[in-house]
């Protein structure tokens, strides 16, 4: 019971104003450790605030000093039962080769799931195209991709002025941030328990097969290959991981044979779907300047064997990348 | 159920409240976050302009990916380095919080921000808005996601006891122990419901206010039984005047009113 409020906040007062000042500076390093002794003391002056706190809460005159002890509580009391890892200083190397290769591989059946709905797309175009080559513009609503192939590779190659002359890094850059956006798309449609994600893996697949086949039927393999692979063989893994993400939302949202709350499953895999969403974005950047600066140049500016290889090099690359970096050396027995 | 408090109970048995913001508060503070994006990307083609005269195409991609970058990127800077605030939620004293009360990480920033894309279907925040309106915590998809509630940090005002109270003697007040357990028992509802009837007590018509006072008087009478020459004579709205002071009003300098 307090018999003298006034007295009560003097005396009181030092103890929060001592336990606001460490909570500023916990806040403004997370990177920082407390010595044990302050540990002890920070613990102590949560405890006293807190008795602080349910002792003034059913004084009726002091609705500011309450508000004011249920908002450094409510502070402190994060920094105290909080139990997932604490942030540290942010390595961008480490996280580049270690945390975001071991986080896609950590998920890969999510990724698996994702790469079969895209082929299963893929099926389904090439099918569609190959039994009924007028349903092209139903499947692929672009106009640059409505072109008869033959003829489009014929101007290509005959080409006299490079037509993106003058626009290539502005075009590079709408690539870069509108297959971002798609991808961060194809990770926010996870909240619809993967519906959405599902939907646009497979309309992209419906997509990618589509061409494939008309490009394939029309003859032209060796330039579908040397225009697609140079910036698809990132660009379509990058997509994929999306989907990969969003996949991973939707099973944490289903939660399927699994007893753990909604709200923990959630906590769980946040992180893994911020990092995979990063390492979508920086496999976009790189797609979008070979797919401005080289996949649009054909023969004879650059022979399609060139090309080609550059693909199938980056490929190798990605997955050993992918499937490689950061796993932990076997020890022998 | 709907509410607009989260109630959380520490582990040591303290339980503290955080207000819930609405739909229409975040709609508002949202609209002010796009008209700061709409002003720094203005500013952006300003500062392009300059770049224009060295090569366009270079000023070309800047833009595309300066905007792509304030549209996205401007929700994620402000929550991480402002704890939780942007400037439309600083305006109107919002704040995302972690549910549970735990400290706000910078996954769960991205993950909210990120799933706009989806709350903001078809326009205007529609998939959000009604998730929010429907969502017994009032978060759209991202919150629930990303484990995230926005509270509201109300400024709270100070009675203008003045208006009600001043120079009126305070016979209650002959008898600080008993005032003293007044204010103990009176819970801050009650102390509240007194303060506001006699704010408002203009607003009422005369027979309704008769009975309300006379009903609050009895109400804080079984409270704290004062001897009878603290409250012989005293009329029930006098009363309640009273007994407001001695809650409201414990500092020394105002505690001697009368």
């Amino acid at each position: 019971m307090i018999v003298n409020l006034q007295k009560f906040i003097a005396n009181e007062r030092p103890t929060w104003a001592e336990l606001e000042k460490m909570l500023g500076r916990l806040e403004a390093e997370p990177d920082g450790r407390l010595p044990l002794a302050q540990v002890q003391r920070f613990h102590q002056l949560y405890e006293r605030t807190a008795a602080d706190l349910a002792r003034i809460t059913t004084f009726s005159s002091e609705p500011e000093t309450r508000r004011f002890l249920e908002n450094l509580v409510a502070r402190a009391y994060g920094e105290i039962h909080e139990t997932r890892e604490k942030q540290r200083r942010f390595f961008p190397l480490q996280w580049f080769l270690k945390t975001w290769p071991q986080t896609f591989r950590k998920h890969i059946r999510a990724f698996y799931f994702s790469l079969a709905i895209t082929l299963a797309g893929c099926a389904f175009g090439g099918l569609a195209i190959a039994f009924d080559p007028d349903a092209k513009p139903v499947l692929m609503p672009f106009s640059h991709l409505l072109q008869d192939p033959a003829r489009r590779v014929a101007e290509e190659e005959n080409a006299t002025h490079d037509r993106l002359a003058g626009h290539k890094t502005s075009f590079s850059a709408e690539l870069m941030t509108h297959n971002t956006k798609v991808s961060i798309f194809t990770l926010a449609l996870g909240m619809t328990w993967g519906v959405g994600t599902i939907l646009m893996l497979f309309y992209n697949g419906v997509i990618l097969g589509a061409v494939a086949v008309d490009y394939i039927h029309a003859g032209e393999t060796k330039f579908l290959l040397g225009w697609l692979m140079p910036h698809g063989v990132v660009e379509i893994p990058a997509i994929l991981i999306a989907g990969q993400a969003g996949l991973i939302l939707a099973f944490a949202l289903i939660g399927r044979g699994r007893r753990t709350p909604l709200r923990t499953r959630l906590r769980e895999i946040s992180g893994d779907v911020s990092t995979l969403i990063c390492g979508v974005g920086l496999m976009l950047i790189w797609a979008g300047f070979i797919e401005a600066f080289l996949s649009q140049y054909h023969e004879p500016v650059i022979p399609y064997s060139v090309k080609i290889a550059f693909g199938g090099i980056e490929l190798v690359l990605l997955v050993l990348f992918l499937t490689k970096s950061g796993a932990k050396e076997k020890t022998s027995a | 159920m709907k509410t607009s408090t989260l109630i959380i109970r520490t582990p040591e048995g303290i339980v503290f409240s955080q207000l819930l913001a609405g739909p229409v508060t975040r709609f508002i503070a949202c609209f002010i976050d796009q008209l700061c994006i709409h002003a720094a990307l203005t500013l952006l083609t300003m500062l392009l302009g300059l770049l224009m005269v060295l090569s366009i195409n270079l000023a070309a991609a800047f833009y595309v990916i300066g905007y792509f970058a304030v549209s996205i990127g401007y929700g994620i800077f402000f929550e991480w380095v402002w704890r939780g605030q942007t400037v439309g939620k600083r305006l109107l004293r919002l704040r995302v919080m972690d549910v549970e009360g735990m400290r706000l990480q910078f996954n769960q920033i991205v993950v909210r921000n990120l799933l706009r894309f989806v709350d903001s279907l078809p326009a205007f925040y529609f998939v959000g808005g009604v998730t929010c309106w429907l969502n017994s915590k009032n978060q759209r998809l991202g919150d629930i996601a990303a484990n995230t509630i926005v509270v509201r940090n109300p400024r709270v005002a100070e009675p203008d006891l003045d208006q009600v109270l001043a120079g009126k003697f305070n016979s209650l007040r002959q008898f600080p122990h008993l005032a003293a357990r007044l204010r103990q028992n009176v819970t801050p509802a009650e102390a509240d419901i007194a303060l506001q009837s006699l704010l408002r007590r203009e607003e009422f018509d005369p027979v309704s206010r008769v009975e309300l006072f006379g009903e609050l008087a009895a109400h804080f009478h079984a409270k704290v039984e004062f001897p009878a020459e603290a409250t012989d004579g005293v009329a029930d709205e006098q009363f309640l005047r009273n007994v407001v002071d001695v809650i409201y009003r414990t500092r020394p300098e105002t505690a001697a009113a009368g």
